[in-house]
């Protein structure tokens, strides 16, 4: 089932929580909504389940209009963050309760539920607690069932509010897949809330990146990491180098430090280069294109790539470069805190003045 | 067991010893003496007497006023108090703190003081009772009046029990089960109500209590018309009054009976509370 969003506002007293929001959310896609706390990508959420109501615009579902339509008839699958599992029913009670408390001609015989909730128990891998209260669950196991008690309905569409959001990190990863494949299993559209980039990035056909109420950029994964529209996206989206300098024809300048630019430009004017970690070498002589002298600040060897932070010399950024080379460019190198080396750029992202879409270069 | 070298505050034997010894003698000099001197005087003239004392018709009156003024208080202060602590706890509205203060005012305001703001707005010189009175309606000096003024001063106590404890569980089951589509009645009765019954039964516990036992307030608008208005705690006093001190004692004995059962299931109540907060973890062994 596809979900439209057409023009959302949402204001809490004073505060624009949602800000003319427009989306397009189509059928059987799994969508994460990214942003910081604040953003309103929680508000968003909430709209579409119908806990929360637009202050103007419309949703549709499937092309039919329900912004007037109670949360109770949307009949949506809802995942909240702290799970809100009925504290005095056991997880199956927990699971039946959406078919328990169908009118009475619609409600499945009592054998019947008790299938579908035995079904439904077998899914979330966890039919040996059925009769265990929530208080005797851990995290993972308690988010596992708010699934199941969300899926009991057989709803076209799931909504989840932070779901992996009070997990450890290994419970978080075992769950973001099953999620994924289950999602792959049944067919349903899906939006997810998360502040977690990686998490979005990983799990999601389509992420919309919010911030102030606003939506920044909607693409897939891959897109969004390699051609963010925005200063916004770039910041938030994994880490960034920035160079800030004066363009003058090809030359930018800042302090000791210069880049010179593949193409001549009109002017001066101030502008930043964006550098992503990936898409910057390190050496210890500079090259013809580029003096970006650094120090080597600290030295982070675990993970697929050793992390390098490096401190700016004669010239100055706003927070320290992150570069990463292989560990066997490591073994060859042996760099120690307080080395000195430079930076070469492959690729760079332009931002000019203003907001506009930034430009990307190509040296080499 | 060996002794430890640190010492803590009040660790001394002589220290522990002297403070276990005056709250115990302080227990037993103002709590258990007097319970047990209501009984010994209640029974001073044989179990006989207790019984005509107790079946005296206007003694029989007053049991009688006084289980009617709490079977109408509690179930009224039960809907109030349920009404109020989903009102504040569930909505956002301009004036909501303001709210949760004042339903602390008739624990602030002495009942007599109470007692009289109704006689004032509802007696027959009053504002409300000049009018009430053209239309034949008397509600000071009789029962609906004692039943006011009760409702009056029992009535922070269901909804102080559970507003916290509703605050504390925030709504997102609630959410969750209209999500799952739940009607307002379901989600009542098989969502918040389950969730609150304890803090619930605890404070109907209270009011009940007190509504039973209140003196002040409702001395000042009963107007003492024996066998009519006159409520058991008023009874007690117009007995002490006319020197009959076994008939007086023999209707305190009835009130100290109800006290010491309020206090059995208070006791229950909140042994049953603690064991839903923190569930039994033997069980998860079992499972």
């Amino acid at each position: 089932m596809s979900i439209t969003l057409e023009q959302i506002n949402k204001s809490f007293g004073a505060f624009r929580a949602l800000d003319d929001i427009s989306l397009e959310i189509g059928d059987g896609q799994l969508v994460g909504l990214l942003g910081p706390s604040g953003s309103g990508k929680t508000t968003l959420l909430r709209i579409i389940a119908g806990l929360e109501s637009a202050d103007r615009g419309r949703i549709l579902f499937q092309g039919e209009d329900v912004t007037g339509l109670h949360v109770r008839e949307r009949r949506v699958g809802f995942v909240f963050q702290h799970y809100a599992l009925f504290r005095h029913m056991t997880v199956a009670e927990n699971i039946a309760f959406g078919l328990d408390v169908l009118p009475r001609k619609s409600r499945p015989v009592a054998g019947e539920i008790r299938r579908r909730v035995g079904e439904l128990l077998e899914m979330v891998q966890l039919s040996h607690l059925a009769g265990r209260y929530p208080s005797q669950l851990s995290g993972g196991q308690k988010q596992r069932i708010a699934l199941a008690r969300a899926l009991a309905m057989q709803p076209q569409i799931l909504l989840l509010d932070e779901p992996f959001g009070a997990l450890d990190a290994r419970v978080r990863k075992d769950l973001r897949r099953w999620l994924r494949n289950l999602h792959d299993e049944l067919h349903f559209t899906s939006v997810f809330v998360t502040h977690d980039q990686e998490e979005a990035l990983e799990l999601s056909d389509q992420v919309v990146v919010m911030s102030a109420g606003r939506i920044e950029q909607v693409d897939q994964p891959q897109a969004l990491y390699a051609r963010p529209d925005s200063r916004f996206v770039f910041d938030f989206l994994g880490h960034v180098n920035v160079f800030d300098g004066t363009l003058d024809g090809r030359l930018l300048q800042q302090g000791e430090a210069w880049i010179r630019l593949p193409e001549n430009r009109e002017g001066a004017s101030s502008v930043q280069v964006y550098l992503r970690p990936h898409e910057v070498r390190l050496q210890l002589q500079p090259v013809a294109h580029a003096h970006l002298p650094l120090q080597v600040e600290a030295i982070n060897l675990i993970g697929a790539e050793v992390r390098l932070e490096l401190r700016p010399c004669g010239w100055e950024a706003a927070q320290l470069w992150e570069i990463g080379i292989t560990h066997a460019e490591f073994n060859a190198w042996q760099p120690r805190r307080g080395d000195r080396c430079f930076a070469v750029p492959d690729v760079g992202h332009l931002f000019g003045a203003g907001n506009a879409a930034p430009e990307t270069l190509y040296w080499g | 067991m060996q002794r430890t070298s640190v010492h803590r505050v009040g660790e001394q034997r002589w220290v522990r010893w002297t403070l276990i010894c005056l709250a115990l003698g302080l227990t037993l000099l103002l709590l258990v003496m007097p319970l047990l001197l209501i009984f010994v005087e209640a029974f001073s003239g044989g179990a006989q007497t207790w019984w005509a004392n107790l079946t005296d018709y206007y003694t029989l009156r007053a049991i009688g006023l006084t289980l009617l003024v709490a079977a109408l208080t509690v179930p009224l202060n039960l809907l109030f108090g349920v009404f109020l602590a989903w009102l504040v706890t569930r909505f956002e509205f301009p004036g909501r703190k303001l709210l949760i203060t004042l339903i602390d005012i008739p624990f602030a305001v002495s009942p007599v003081v109470a007692g009289l703001l109704y006689l004032l707005l509802y007696g027959s010189n009053g504002w409300l009772g000049g009018w009430l009175m053209q239309h034949d309606v008397q509600l000071m000096f009789a029962w609906p009046g004692i039943v006011m003024v009760t409702v009056f001063v029992t009535c922070p106590f269901v909804a102080r029990e559970l507003i916290p404890l509703m605050q504390q569980q925030g709504r997102e089951e609630e959410e969750a089960a209209v999500v799952l589509g739940a009607s307002g009645w379901q989600l009542f009765r098989r969502v918040t109500l389950p969730n609150i019954q304890w803090a619930l039964l605890y404070g109907v516990v209270l009011t009940n209590a007190r509504a039973v036992g209140e003196f002040g307030a409702v001395s000042v608008v009963s107007g003492n018309i024996r066998g009519e208005t006159n409520t058991l705690p008023l009874h007690i006093e117009l007995l002490y009054q006319d020197y009959n001190a076994v008939g007086a004692f023999t209707s305190a004995s009835l009130l100290a009976v109800i006290a010491l059962v309020t206090l059995l299931v208070k006791s229950f109540v909140e042994w049953r509370q603690a064991r839903q907060r923190a569930p039994l973890h033997e069980q998860q062994e079992q499972g």
